[in-house]
């Protein structure tokens, strides 16, 4: 049977973490690798980088972040942030990433993401969706970090980037996001109910019923979170544990 | 011992060689590993992996644009029986025909079609993707020591299209996703696995490892 996978999501710039880490002993954690691998061993299902490098000089830094995290994680590894053109996500391919996430190419240019699918196929092209809700039961597009309104529907985006071969989507509501209230259902759900690709819920992780509702009552199939876990409040393994009890069939191979 | 990964332009071979870096370690292999898109390469060495990302066409049809690799293969693999692994779409161009937009003939040393999954449940999405356990249709060594069925490990998935075999003899494992999905499948010399052993943490490793010591 199919598990739920739960995805820790760590911010990265210039080669470094921010948000710091705090969950466990590590000797540098400020270190992406080393955080990747005790993830790894904690059990995550899939590991997600977000590169928010400032400046262009220090781009090439994430794709040796991604090249030593290969190294030592077996496991899914999903690279976004500055995702522009197809040489962006050849190169991070071949460090070692097995998806993509675009998120304002994908806004800017629809036809990038059928240019992405085509080339690489869709198993590794994520698009990455930031709604706000602006009226009951509508959001729309926000881009850089949800400053940037578009005008565009997030549900018509969503069905517009799958039918171009975008073959998983990665929905953060901004309403939500660092807040610790728990995902927006209703945007998940108006999401995951309208397309036939995989759905990853983010924004809003504060509890671990939050993780639940994500999939039960939102319908996702991954849940992804960052500060839950970088700060130490629960453990890959309560988290899976808790899930699991309420009914959610996890993968528990290393627990 | 001598494995080569071919390279011919498809998808990430970094963290398939670095498995089976990895493997070979923790398993106290000799053997070397090497990504090549060389031909001669494919002819020196005992075993071959055979990766793939992306569409049936696009990787047949990668395979063929590096000059004399599938003949290479052909030989190598049917004739010579040197060990083979086929990873994905690796795997499904074992297959006679392959479905997904167009029809492509592919190596025909596996009789069946590959054809797009048709969950029995429709809220269940395509792609099939993330962790599932394997049920064994039949013992094979590849996955010695590995504890398969419900309770056992798990193994990553991601694919859209899956090996409709034309007889059920070459079957190994399937995976439950509302219907038996094609996920690992031998015959001979040749093995062919559906998920991604090299993203498959302890299975995939163990995996490897056994490949790395089978004496078809």
């Amino acid at each position: 049977m199919l598990k739920a996978r739960i995805i820790p999501c760590l911010d990265v710039k210039d080669g470094r973490v921010v948000k710091g880490v705090n969950f466990v002993n590590l000797r540098d954690a400020g270190d992406p690798v080393e955080i990747a691998k005790a993830y790894d061993k904690a059990g995550a299902d899939e590991l997600c980088f977000l590169d928010i490098t400032a400046t262009h000089e220090n781009r090439g830094i994430i794709f040796d972040v991604v090249k030593r995290t290969a190294e030592a994680c077996f496991m899914p590894l999903t690279v976004g942030g500055g995702v522009r053109s197809t040489e962006d996500i050849r190169k991070l391919l071949l460090a070692g990433a097995d998806k993509v996430s675009i998120n304002t190419a994908a806004v800017k240019s629809r036809d990038f993401v059928r240019q992405a699918a085509e080339k690489f196929g869709s198993q590794c092209v994520v698009v990455a969706i930031d709604a706000k809700q602006v009226s009951p039961g509508q959001w729309q597009i926000f881009t850089h970090g949800g400053r940037n309104p578009t005008g565009i529907d997030a549900i018509a985006f969503a069905r517009e980037v799958v039918a171009l071969g975008a073959g998983e989507l990665l929905v953060t509501s901004m309403d939500r996001d660092g807040t610790g209230r728990g995902f927006d259902i209703a945007l998940m759900r108006a999401i995951t109910d309208e397309v036939r690709v995989p759905v990853i819920a983010s924004g809003g992780v504060g509890t671990l019923d939050h993780l639940v509702e994500g999939i039960k009552d939102g319908h996702a199939t991954a849940v992804l979170a960052a500060s839950i876990f970088h700060f130490g409040t629960f453990t890959i393994a309560e988290a899976k544990n808790h899930m699991a009890h309420r009914g959610i069939p996890m993968r528990r191979d290393s627990l | 011992m001598s494995v080569v990964i071919i390279d011919y332009g498809s998808g990430n071979l970094h963290s398939a060689a670095k498995a089976f870096e990895r493997a070979k370690r923790d398993s106290g292999s000799n053997a070397t590993i090497e990504v090549t898109s060389d031909p001669g390469h494919v002819r020196r060495a005992e075993r071959i992996v055979l990766p793939g990302v992306a569409a049936f066409r696009d990787c047949r049809d990668g395979l063929r644009a590096v000059s004399g690799m599938w003949e290479t293969l052909e030989e190598e693999v049917t004739r010579r029986g040197k060990p083979f692994l086929g990873i994905c779409v690796g795997m499904q161009l074992m297959a006679t025909r392959g479905l997904e937009h167009v029809e492509t003939q592919g190596f025909n040393w596996i009789a069946g079609d590959v054809k797009v999954i048709d969950p029995k449940d429709p809220s269940l999405k395509i792609p099939h993707m993330g962790w599932n356990t394997l049920d064994v249709a039949r013992p094979h060594a590849l996955f010695d020591g590995i504890p398969l069925g419900s309770q056992g490990l798990h193994a990553y998935f991601v694919h859209s299209y899956h090996m409709a075999l034309a007889n059920k003899a070459p079957l190994v494992a399937t995976a439950d996703y509302g219907g038996a999905v094609t996920a690992f499948i031998a015959r001979d010399n040749m093995a062919g696995s559906q998920f991604h052993p090299e993203k498959s943490q302890s299975l995939g490793l163990a995996l490897i490892a056994n490949f790395l010591k089978w004496r078809p």
